[in-house]
């Protein structure tokens, strides 16, 4: 759900690896970011209207991940991803790191961008003054 | 009681005021500055300009503290964050959300959210009760024409609800001959069963008799 840069670019990656894909987004021009061979279903609505989440989801996907925009529209789908339509597997997607942590409490399986980059920076930056260091 | 309201729009706006005048302690959280203007104007200090579902703004605004959180922005699934934040994260005993979709109430109840208000729902509760006429199925037409098979539902309002089949009275040459309840149960009319709201009721009756019949099992019986 959500065919952002990160959605458009995992959707089609899974593809690519042999999955079937569905990807959901509520503007159909936001699917001009996939790539031109991606083979998956491509549906237009809104991820938290459960009508048409059900209709998205009516092959019985084995996973869910939700990554638009907002990170309250990826809490409520990928919560009535999990409690209302059962499927097994749900990822969310939540910038904000405090909502991320909370909703994880909850059972979320859940990942902040912002935690991470700002983990995977602070890596780079110690490696450099480490390398800087060592050239002394 | 420490009243925190989310979403200073209209229904924001007016609950505020009408929590203020009842004497509790009142806040109001609001993303846009105007409108937070606008209501300091006229209610005074009770506004935080804020993301009502950032925990930082949360804080501010002493969500641990709150009796109660009512979330009422247009948004469902800001309502939907709001409430369950203050309850993961700030033990508010208290959470109620407005629902904007009414095909949300379901998920919001079993995400643990305590009270949710439907505006969409409340409204058509209130027209449907104003509306004149129940509608009164005609389903079959035997006898030549004289005699109909109708169907009935009962609203909830209606008179005949907890009565027993037998103390109603019914039109002349009119029978009911099926109740079907409201889960899809189909019972015979013995006189003894009780009519329930929302109950269908699959009766016989002359053609000129359907709307005193309709009168009679929806309440809404014409002044004689």
């Amino acid at each position: 759900m959500g065919c952002g840069r990160v959605g458009a670019e995992l959707a089609t990656m899974l593809d690519r690896s042999g999955s079937t894909v569905t990807i959901l987004d509520i503007n159909p021009d936001s699917f001009r970011r996939l790539a031109a061979d991606f083979h998956g279903r491509k549906v237009v609505g809104n991820g938290i209207d459960q009508d048409v989440l059900r209709r998205a989801c009516s092959d019985e996907p084995d996973a869910f991940v939700a990554v638009t925009q907002g990170d309250n529209r990826n809490v409520m789908s990928a919560q009535i991803a999990r409690h209302m339509l059962n499927i097994p597997r749900v990822v969310c997607r939540i910038y904000d790191p405090i909502r991320e942590e909370i909703y994880r409490g909850l059972g979320l399986e859940t990942i902040s961008p912002t935690r991470v980059g700002a983990r995977l920076l602070m890596d780079a930056l110690e490696r450099e003054t480490a390398t800087a260091g060592s050239g002394d | 009681m420490y009243i925190i309201v989310i979403g200073g729009g209209k229904v924001g706006y007016y609950l505020g005021k009408e929590l203020v005048e009842s004497q509790h302690e009142v806040l109001i959280i609001e993303k846009d500055r105007a409108k937070c203007d606008r209501i300091v104007d006229e209610l005074g200090d009770i506004v935080l300009q804020g993301d009502g579902c950032e925990a930082s703004t949360m804080e501010i605004a002493g969500f641990g503290r709150a009796d109660m959180v009512i979330a009422v922005t247009g948004e469902d699934e800001d309502n939907l964050v709001a409430c369950q934040v203050a309850k993961a994260k700030f033990k508010v005993p208290r959470t109620v959300a407005r629902i904007n979709n009414p095909k949300n109430s379901e998920i919001f109840r079993r995400l643990g959210i305590d009270t949710t208000v439907s505006a969409t729902d409340v409204i058509l509760a209130h027209i449907e009760q104003e509306l004149p006429i129940h509608p009164l199925i005609p389903l079959m037409t035997i006898k030549g024409g004289g005699l109909e098979i109708v169907e009935v539902k009962i609203p909830q309002r209606s008179s005949v609800v907890g009565k027993r089949i037998r103390e109603l009275l019914l039109p002349q040459q009119s029978l009911v001959t099926l109740i079907i309840s409201e889960d899809g149960v189909p019972k015979a009319p013995d006189g003894d069963i009780v009519i329930r709201p929302g109950d269908e009721i699959v009766a016989v009756t002359r053609r000129e008799n359907e709307d005193a019949l309709r009168g009679i099992l929806t309440g809404t019986a014409p002044l004689q």
